[in-house]
Formats: structure tokens, C-alpha cells, sequence
């Protein structure tokens, strides 16, 4: 590698000791990193500070997607109450989180960011006088003008969050989202309970509806920084759980969605498909969510025939099933009439805010790290990520239909691979899951798995015992909450529940 | 015209999705339901068990008035269901597929070894009013309180097309005020305290309250965080506990069930 600025990681996972990864002066940090945003596809995973004795080392992970690589390199300040620096979101708006975050727990300023509001409360923040009763939120002033509060109790049995709308008359102009309810301290946790069974089920409570999408993340971490590889049949296994909640979660979509507008016949129809999937789920693991299915270094349920034939079946019956139903709700003048041109996020916006997975690929974005930084067994699998252009809610709907097929394609194309189950057994190739992996000392790992929502990150870094010292899990929704408050500007807020659905964002997975 | 056959076509595809009996439903048996402890687990196996549970829910009794009591006790309130002690040892501890585990008595949840013995309401701990009101006609209003989605999208399930909670009189409301109690999930935050002791305030008396999932009876997994604030639950008494990781449909209704 000729350019000492920053070091590659060309796997997914990747493991990088933490003495390689370049430190630059911010200025020339600042420098490189406005050419890696000069190319097509890159966009930042992960920016982050790791506290060391007297200073802040800030690491940042940049995704290149066409170069199926990750950027990593760092810069260094001084711990100092009054640090502040040039904010980047200034240019690249989407690093407005990651120094959000970085501002809220540290209390780093960095001059020039337009919005260095709070992300989630976090029970340790620097400013302890933020409480959740005085978020700034922004306000104009108008005679004509009103403002709208909802929640954080929402009339569903849904999570909490804060939505502030300043409306004129019907029409919303602003829409601000206040997180922070659901905060449990994950981060936190994952360094104070070392060990990894109980991590594993942490990494399963992240969000309850992508279990599969964290539990992965973390597994695969894990054994990255143990230096172990699983067997092609593990590999196999988990994308097929991973691909089944992405399926039972986009039908469930499809049905919440009709709920909104009132369509009640696809609301029930899809209801009831999901549940032979989640079922489906259960009958392999034991949990409807599939809790306890994936562990780092083997698993407590290797798919057994049994399974196999039922999910087989069950995919070709809902398969039939759904594209009857979708046929029907995609061809309604009342629902098109709903879904058409509402809530629309531009390609331009969607890359401004780093937009990740439905809410990027639905505004004709190819962003899908399936495809960009392939992991576990679509190694093999040359992945082509759904795409759609019109950004509306009709795009987050029918991106939905088309993802469902192309992973019930995956799903029968991987199971031809899983050989014989009784061969499996004499050859010793079932491994149970293993709790007392001894991971690389002073090293970094970046894991990213494509969840049904978009980008899943986890980096896990360790001490020079091998402990981890700090874990960084990002659900896709920190970059997507975003999206949502710009696709309801200049909608009527009758839309708002419609725009809502459609991206059906995760506040726990933001909150942590 | 075309049209209306193309919605009998799915709808005589779809035929009847609602499970007919709930009280007598059957799930397939790796459901991880109550757990068996068998009476000839050792004490030193108990605590090798408890040692490697993530959440602490296994108690070893020890010492010397151990003759007249079990070896080792499984806190259903704490578990998160993740079976590894069973994995650890095979034959003496067993899940298995019984989903009613849900009680209105927090020590009923505590699963001794050696007693095989289902998880009940006590109705004579019932509050009287809880019966005398709620018997034919239940509003439900659900508070999300640091919980991960999963109870909550188990509780939506409860009124789908399958499970059809509403056929007993038990539904989900959009208001507290048009409600008779709370379904709370997760392990109740610090920064949802409050919103969840107004919700509280706004539903009228009489109310009953519901703590739905490991994390809202015990922490669950996150029993250890500096981010909750769990004063609320010592504020209230609690009407039932409904344990899992999530609570399957079926523990949730059979559990409401047995409490009216
Ligand atoms: S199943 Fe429950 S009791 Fe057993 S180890 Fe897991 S959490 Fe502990």
C-alpha cells in the first residue's frame, strides 16, 4: 500500500490491529477524507471515539462501495473540556450523527455543525442537564403557523419516540424526532458483561424485530477477532435465518401499510403469511424471533431435514400466496392513489443524510451491503441488490414485494447447498456454539451485515488482554430517522402514519 | 367483475387462519416453554448451570437445611429463555412446550427441581374488582418502556387473524383514558420513567397492570444497567406477570384469561 493515510480492510468481517490503522493531523484527516467522499458509492459506517489515558482517538470507517473495501484511518486530540473542531457535517452531511454522538457523550464541539443536537440521552452524557423534557427543538414563528406534538406514547402498540411537526394549516413544513426513551446502555453493556453468551443474547435485544441482523453482526465480530471461520454449512444456515426475517418483516410491512390506509382485506391476508413464516422460524429454533439461533462458533440448531422440507413448503405456499395478495393491493386505484408520489425522498437527499438499505435503495440508490462488502455465505452468491428510483412510499412498498422474491430465491438456491444432515453428524461437522473464544489483544473489528432494514454495523475493540474495551453497534435507522423527517415535509400530516410505515424505523436500535 | 373473483380467488386461498381453541392450542415441541428441573440434578451441577445462565435466573440452595428444600430453583421472571442450561445438561433440565406460564404471583414463576408443577393464576389473589369489572369487557393500553419490539409486535399479534384476542372482549386502545390497565414491555428506562407514570396517572380507577416479558419483570438481560429506572413497579402492585423473551400470543391471552 503505497498511501500511508489509511488502511484497508478487504473482508467482512475485518480485524485490524489498532497500532496500523494511520493517525493523521485533523487537518490532512479532514483533507483525505474529502477525496474519499469524491467517490461514487462511499459513505461513512462508522466515526467514533475510543477514550485512552490523556487522549481522544477519533476512528473513522469509510465503506467503498465499489471497491468492496473499508477505509479505516484516525486522528488524535488531547482530552480537554473546551475541544472543539471544525465540524465535517458542515461539508458532509452525513457525519452529522457520528459527531451528534460524539458531541453528546464527550461534549466535543465542533464549529460549524448546524444541527449538534441530542441523539439518545445516554444515562452517562457529558451535559447532564439535557434531560429529555428540554430538547431544543427547533420553531418558527408565524401567525398562521402551529406546532403538533405526538408521543412518546403512540396510539399503537409501538415504541416510543417524540415527533414535533410545525404545520400550516394541513400541511407540515418541519417535522422534528426526539429519541432517547428506549436508551438501556447496550455499549455500555457489552463491555461490563464480558462474557459471550451474554453478549449474544444483548446483541439479540438490540432490536427485537432484526435479531438475526445483530446476532450476526456480533457472531461474526467475534469470531473474526478469535481468528476462527465457521463451516460452509453454518454460513449457509445463518443467511437463510437472516433472509426469513427479512421476509416475515417485509410481508408484516406490507400489511401495516395497508392498515394505514384503511385496506383491510391486504391488511389480514399479509398478517396471516407472516405467521407462517415466523412460525417457520419457530419450528427451527424454538422462538417465532429466532432468539438463540445464531452463536459465535457454531449453533444449537443445525437445520435438520425436518426444517428444511417445511420451509420449502412453507416458502412456495406464501411465495403463490403473496403475489396474489401484492398483484391485487399494487393495482387498487384507492391505494396507488395513497402510495403514489407520497412521502418522497430524492436520490440527492437520500445520499446527503448517508441514507442506508430500503430507505437508499427505494430513492435509486445501490446501496446494499449484500452486494458492496458480501458477508457469510454471499461470498458466493453475487448478490444484486432491488432498486427503485421514485423515492415515495409506493417505492418503499414495492421494494418491499421485490425483496421478498429475491430472498426466497436466495433461500432455495442456498438450501441445495446444505448437505446431508446424517453425513454431517458422523463427519463431527455440527459444532455447538463455543463461549470461551480468547480474542486478538489491541485490535479493532468492523462487522456489517445487510438486516432487512439496511446497514447493521458492530466494531468491537480490545485491550491488550484481549477484553473488549469498547463496542459500537449501529443500527441502520441512526442514519434513516433522517429520511423520514424530510419525506413528510410539505405533506399533509394525515400522511405522517403512511411515511412512518414505510420505513418502519427501529427507536430501540437508535436509542441502545 | 375481474376483479372481485381475483379477491375470492386469495381470500379462498387464505380460508380460516384463526387458531379455533387458544386455551387448548398446541405448540410444536422445541417451543421453549416451562422448564422441567429433574430431582436428581447434583448440586454441583446446578452450579455449573447457574454460573454459566446470562441472567442469573438459576438459584442453587446450599448448605445445611438443604433436606427439606430443592436443589436448585429456575426463575422464569428472569429468564430470557436461551435454553443453554438445558444444552449444558441434557435429561436434568428440560423446556418444555407448556406456554402458559404466566401468574398474577411473582413466586409462582420460580420453577423448583424435582416438583413438576404447572405456572397458575392463584384466584384468590385476584383482586375482587378485576373480575367483577373486567370479566366480559378488558381495554388494554400497552406502555413501551425500554423494550426491544419483540413483546410488542407478540401483543399486536395477539389481535391479528390468528389469535383474535378480540373474540374474549380484549382489545388494544389508542388512549389511556379509554383504558382498564397497562400491558408494560421492557425493562422500564430512565428516560421513559416519566411518560410512563403520566400514562399511569391517565388511565381511570380501577386499573390493573400487566408487566409483559423477562425485561419488564425482572431487568432481563439489562437487570445490571445504569440506564433504568424501575421505581415505578415499587409505586404499583403488579396483577400479572407474563413471562418470555418475548411472550408467545398464546402465554399473553391464556394468562389475561386466566386472570378474569
Ligand atoms: S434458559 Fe433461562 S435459566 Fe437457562 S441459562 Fe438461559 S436464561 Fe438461564
Amino acid at each position: 500500500m503505497t498511501d500511508k493515510r489509511y488502511i484497508e480492510i478487504v473482508t467482512n468481517p475485518g480485524t485490524v490491529k489498532l497500532e496500523d490503522i494511520p493517525v493523521l493531523e485533523y487537518t490532512d484527516f479532514v483533507t483525505f477524507l474529502d477525496l474519499v467522499m469524491g467517490e461514487e458509492g462511499t459513505h461513512c459506517v462508522a466515526y467514533f471515539v475510543l477514550p485512552q489515558p490523556g487522549y481522544y482517538r477519533f476512528i473513522c470507517c469509510m465503506a467503498a462501495d465499489e471497491n468492496h473495501a473499508l477505509l479505516v484511518f484516525s486522528h488524535i486530540q488531547h482530552i480537554d473540556p473546551a475541544l472543539s473542531l471544525p465540524s465535517i457535517t458542515a461539508k458532509h452531511f452525513q457525519f452529522h450523527v457520528f459527531e451528534r454522538e460524539m458531541h453528546e457523550n464527550f461534549g466535543i464541539d465542533f464549529a460549524g455543525h448546524p444541527w449538534l443536537k441530542p441523539v439518545r440521552y445516554p444515562f452517562d452524557r457529558a451535559d447532564q442537564s439535557q434531560v429529555m423534557n428540554n430538547y431544543p427543538f427547533y420553531s418558527i414563528d408565524g401567525e398562521q403557523l402551529h406546532e403538533v406534538g405526538v408521543g412518546p406514547v403512540h396510539a399503537g402498540i409501538i415504541e416510543p419516540g417524540h415527533f414535533r411537526f410545525i404545520c400550516h394549516g394541513e400541511q407540515v413544513l418541519h417535522l422534528e424526532i426526539q429519541l432517547g426513551y428506549q436508551h438501556r446502555a447496550i455499549e455500555r453493556l457489552f463491555v461490563e458483561r464480558s462474557g459471550i453468551l451474554q453478549q449474544s443474547v444483548l446483541a439479540e435485544s438490540i432490536a427485537g424485530d432484526t435479531v438475526i441482523g445483530h446476532a450476526l453482526a456480533y457472531a461474526a465480530a467475534i469470531e473474526s477477532l478469535a481468528g476462527i471461520t465457521v463451516s460452509k454449512n453454518l454460513s449457509v444456515e445463518r443467511i437463510i435465518a437472516l433472509e426469513l426475517e427479512r421476509i416475515a418483516v417485509h410481508i408484516g410491512d406490507t400489511a401495516a401499510l395497508c392498515t394505514d390506509i384503511a385496506y383491510q382485506f391486504g391488511q389480514v391476508v399479509n398478517e396471516a403469511l407472516r405467521t407462517i413464516i415466523i412460525n417457520t422460524t419457530q419450528l427451527w429454533c424454538g422462538n417465532r424471533f429466532g432468539k438463540g439461533l445464531i452463536r459465535p462458533g457454531g449453533s444449537n440448531y443445525p437445520l435438520k431435514p425436518l426444517v428444511i422440507g417445511e420451509v420449502l413448503k412453507n416458502l412456495k405456499e406464501v411465495e403463490e400466496r403473496y403475489l396474489q395478495v401484492t398483484a391485487r393491493i399494487f393495482s387498487l386505484p384507492s391505494v396507488l392513489g395513497r402510495f403514489e408520489g407520497t412521502g418522497k425522498v430524492t436520490t440527492m437527499q437520500a445520499s446527503l443524510i448517508g441514507a442506508v438499505g430500503m430507505a437508499a435503495k427505494s430513492s435509486g440508490m445501490y446501496r446494499d451491503i449484500r452486494w458492496s462488502h458480501p458477508f457469510s455465505a454471499y461470498g458466493d452468491l453475487l448478490y444484486e441488490p432491488v432498486m427503485l428510483h421514485k423515492g415515495d412510499v409506493w417505492s418503499r412498498a414495492m421494494l418491499r414485494k421485490k425483496e421478498v422474491e429475491k430472498s426466497m430465491a436466495v433461500i432455495r438456491e442456498l438450501l441445495k447447498e446444505i448437505t446431508n444432515y446424517e453425513l454431517r453428524i458422523t463427519n463431527d461437522e455440527i459444532v455447538s456454539p463455543n463461549y470461551d473464544l480468547q480474542l486478538a489483544p489491541s485490535s479493532m473489528v468492523v462487522s456489517l451485515v445487510e438486516g432487512w432494514r439496511g446497514e447493521i454495523c458492530h466494531v468491537a475493540i480490545t485491550d491488550d488482554e484481549g477484553r473488549i474495551v469498547l463496542y459500537k453497534a449501529k443500527d441502520p435507522s441512526l442514519h434513516n430517522w433522517m429520511a423520514l423527517a424530510l419525506a413528510v415535509r410539505n405533506q399533509e400530516i394525515s400522511d405522517f402514519p403512511l411515511c412512518n410505515k414505510s420505513f418502519n424505523l427501529s427507536y430501540c436500535g437508535n436509542d441502545l | 367483475m375481474a376483479m372481485i373473483f381475483e379477491e375470492i380467488n386469495i381470500l379462498r386461498r387464505h380460508g380460516k387462519q384463526f387458531v379455533p381453541d387458544l386455551r387448548s392450542a398446541v405448540l410444536p415441541g422445541i417451543f421453549r416453554g416451562r422448564p422441567v428441573i429433574s430431582g436428581d440434578i447434583t448440586q454441583a451441577e446446578a452450579e455449573t448451570v447457574a454460573l454459566l445462565c446470562p441472567v442469573g435466573a438459576i438459584a442453587v440452595n446450599s448448605g445445611k437445611n438443604r433436606s427439606d428444600q430443592a436443589v436448585c430453583s429456575l426463575d422464569l421472571g428472569k429468564c430470557v429463555f436461551c435454553r443453554e442450561c438445558e444444552f449444558s445438561l441434557p435429561g436434568k433440565i428440560q423446556f418444555t412446550n407448556d406456554h402458559k406460564i404466566a401468574s398474577n404471583v411473582r413466586e409462582r414463576l420460580i420453577v423448583s427441581s424435582g416438583l413438576e408443577q404447572p405456572v397458575s393464576v392463584d384466584p384468590l389473589l385476584v383482586r375482587r374488582e378485576i373480575r367483577s369489572l373486567f370479566k366480559h369487557a378488558l381495554k388494554l393500553r400497552q406502555v413501551s418502556a425500554g423494550g426491544d419490539n419483540a413483546a410488542e409486535m407478540e401483543l399486536n399479534a395477539c389481535g391479528n387473524v390468528n389469535f383474535d384476542m378480540g373474540r374474549y372482549g380484549i382489545e388494544f386502545v389508542a388512549s389511556p383514558r379509554h383504558a382498564d390497565g397497562l400491558v408494560i414491555t421492557g425493562p422500564i428506562t430512565q428516560n421513559m420513567a416519566e411518560a410512563l407514570q403520566i400514562c399511569y396517572n391517565a388511565v381511570p380507577s380501577p386499573k390493573m397492570i400487566i408487566l409483559c416479558g423477562s425485561d419488564a419483570i425482572s431487568g432481563g438481560i439489562f437487570s445490571q444497567s445504569s440506564a433504568l429506572n424501575r421505581e415505578f413497579l415499587r409505586r404499583i402492585s403488579v396483577d400479572l406477570y407474563i413471562p418470555g423473551n418475548p411472550p408467545h400470543p398464546l402465554t399473553v391471552i391464556n394468562g389475561i384469561l386466566d386472570l378474569l
